[in-house]
């Protein structure tokens, strides 16, 4: 039965909703803010464009695409930024990045992504500097009209200083320690940022979209290939590394769980728009995502990576179904000379 | 092959080069430096007078020798020509504005590499005389250089929030005063200083310049309907 856009929208927005209920548990009202305000943004900018280009409104609107868009913009972004950097990563998504290319399904990169990196290489000051979890504030309980102060510009409540809000991330910590020289166990065991198997608050998090998406896997709103092969390929290179230097490469296990791995495996790479069409192809792309995740990880300038790879393999996403296409009925099987 | 001395078409060889055949916008070509040097006014305005100048002394040139050389070797002896006004310009660079030949740097003796001056040279130049030819030239460089200052000026705004920073490199210390700060205390927005930058501002002035041309010829199809539908109101 074929399922409508909206259809597929909605149930992408529900299966984020186990992530963002612990996101919110572990850095409290910021992330609220953050989706709201980024959620208006998106409709606004949609709208307006879609005038613009003289569209009808009503369908394209309610469609949900935008609000997927902005919400998974809004989760990448550091809890309390300042309201202008999600105001310009929004726009910037919705504008340039999907109505300039012609809309939904004409876009060639992930919008989110697109969004974000702007931001990224824009800002660096402002999207490195993570708000710690909350357990880690122990001088002020952050409630919402704090969030609200911090992120449109009201400054910092009473009692909280900025070095004690925010904090490196737990890949941020430990590729500078690595860097430095130290081991990866002693590392995990001093910084208080890391958790059981992956960043504090981030594990849990990382579990809620590992949830969610079993749950759109099991709706088959996604398909198994692209997760499947994106983090059976940074598990695989993880484990060659790990087995080879373990003092050197953290474990598979905390790869899967820190950073946007799993988040990125089954909402962010599989955008149906910007993903091959073939099952090989989409094989191929999900596991060079993963490489490249590992690679940029551990050998690149940025902590992260799952954005980067993700827009690297959109835009290799043409060439790969250029040699890689479904085998159509009747075509090439058996070949009669 | 128009070799005729006729002075009637100047004013369209000028419109080509600004704009309707204009080498950024509309040839595309040049794209190296116009993307990598843009990124504020000054360097914008200092490559596209170098190329300015190139392109005048080139499309000179070679229109003198067009006689004289042979059409198996026109490429290279076009080549050496133009390679020989670069390196004339970028001692001059070197000596009178100091500072901002260091800042454009390698993209100076890059403009022999520039297709737009060698396809100046191979399409106009050599199948004209030398007033056509130089004044193809003018206008041409004229073109790119406007693109050149205006995507300049638009990185700069969005990028530092200042326009004509650094104006002293070309003008001298006396020239300071030139620079404007748009917004005080202005965060910056490195995206639009970076090659992405370059890219996305480039396609929207070509979009702008695409949107009105489209627009005046919609006007133009309008007024020539209105005047038929006179005439055949008049008629019946």
């Amino acid at each position: 039965m074929p399922v409508s856009v909206s259809t597929v929208m909605l149930r992408v927005v529900y299966a984020l909703i186990p992530g963002l209920i612990a996101y919110i548990w572990f850095f409290g009202w910021g992330v609220v803010v953050n989706i709201l305000f980024a959620v208006a943004i998106a409709l606004g900018c949609e709208a307006a464009m879609l005038a613009i280009r003289d569209r009808p409104l009503k369908p394209f609107l309610t469609d949900g695409s935008a609000l997927v868009t902005a919400v998974l913009l809004a989760i990448s972004i550091p809890p309390l930024s300042p309201w202008w950097i999600t105001l310009i990563g929004t726009a910037f998504a919705i504008i340039v990045a999907k109505q300039l290319y012609g809309g939904l399904g004409y876009n060639t990169f992930n919008p989110a992504m697109v969004g974000y990196v702007l931001l990224l290489i824009s800002f660096p000051v402002e999207m490195t500097s993570w708000q710690a979890p909350l357990m880690l504030i122990t001088q002020h309980s952050l409630g919402f009209l704090d969030a609200l102060r911090i992120i449109f510009g009201g400054g910092l409540p009473d009692g909280l200083r900025l070095d004690a809000l925010t904090t490196a991330t737990p890949l941020d910590t430990l590729k500078t320690q690595i860097k430095l020289d130290h081991n990866v166990d002693d590392i995990i065991s001093t910084a208080p940022i890391f958790g059981h198997f992956g960043g504090k608050g981030g594990e849990w998090i990382s579990a809620g979209f590992l949830l969610g998406g079993l749950w759109l896997l099991y709706k088959r709103v996604i398909n198994w290939h692209i997760p499947t092969a994106m983090i059976g390929a940074l598990l695989g290179m993880a484990l060659i590394f790990f087995i080879i230097d373990p003092a050197h490469y953290p474990s598979p296990l905390f790869h899967l769980f820190s950073g946007a791995t799993l988040l990125g495996a089954f909402f962010i790479a599989t955008d149906p728009v910007t993903a091959p069409a073939s099952t090989r192809g989409r094989l191929l792309y999900g596991a060079l995502i993963g490489v490249l995740v590992y690679v940029i990880r551990t050998w690149g300038g940025y902590p992260d990576a799952v954005a980067f790879a993700v827009l690297l393999m959109n835009l290799a996403t043409p060439t790969i179904d250029y040699y890689i296409h479904s085998r159509v009925f009747g075509h090439g099987e058996n070949r009669k000379d | 092959m128009a070799s005729n001395d006729s002075s009637d078409d100047y004013g369209e060889i000028a419109q080509n080069g600004l704009w309707d055949n204009n080498p950024a916008l509309v040839q595309i070509l040049g794209l190296c430096p116009l993307l990598a040097v843009s990124g504020t006014v000054i360097n914008g305005l200092g490559l596209g007078i170098a190329t300015l100048v190139t392109l005048v002394l080139s499309n000179a040139v070679v229109s003198l020798i067009r006689h004289q050389v042979k059409p198996d070797v026109r490429i290279p002896v076009f080549v050496v020509v133009i390679a020989s006004i670069v390196t004339a310009i970028e001692l001059a660079m070197n000596a009178y504005v100091h500072d901002l030949y260091l800042v454009l740097g390698i993209f100076i003796p890059l403009i022999v590499t520039n297709c737009s001056v060698l396809g100046r040279a191979e399409a106009f130049a050599s199948k004209t005389t030398v007033g056509r030819a130089a004044l193809d030239g003018f206008a041409m460089g004229l073109g790119f250089l406007a693109i050149l200052v205006v995507l300049g000026g638009l990185r700069e705004a969005l990028g530092k929030g200042t326009l004509f920073s650094q104006a002293h490199l070309m003008f001298g210390e006396g020239a300071k005063w030139i620079t404007i700060t748009l917004i005080d205390d202005y965060r910056g927005f490195l995206f639009a200083l970076l090659p992405p930058g370059a890219f996305i501002g480039l396609g929207l002035l070509i979009a702008l310049k695409n949107a009105i041309d489209t627009r005046r010829k919609q006007r133009r199809g309008a007024a020539t309907v209105v005047i038929r539908g006179n005439a055949t109101g008049t008629a019946a």
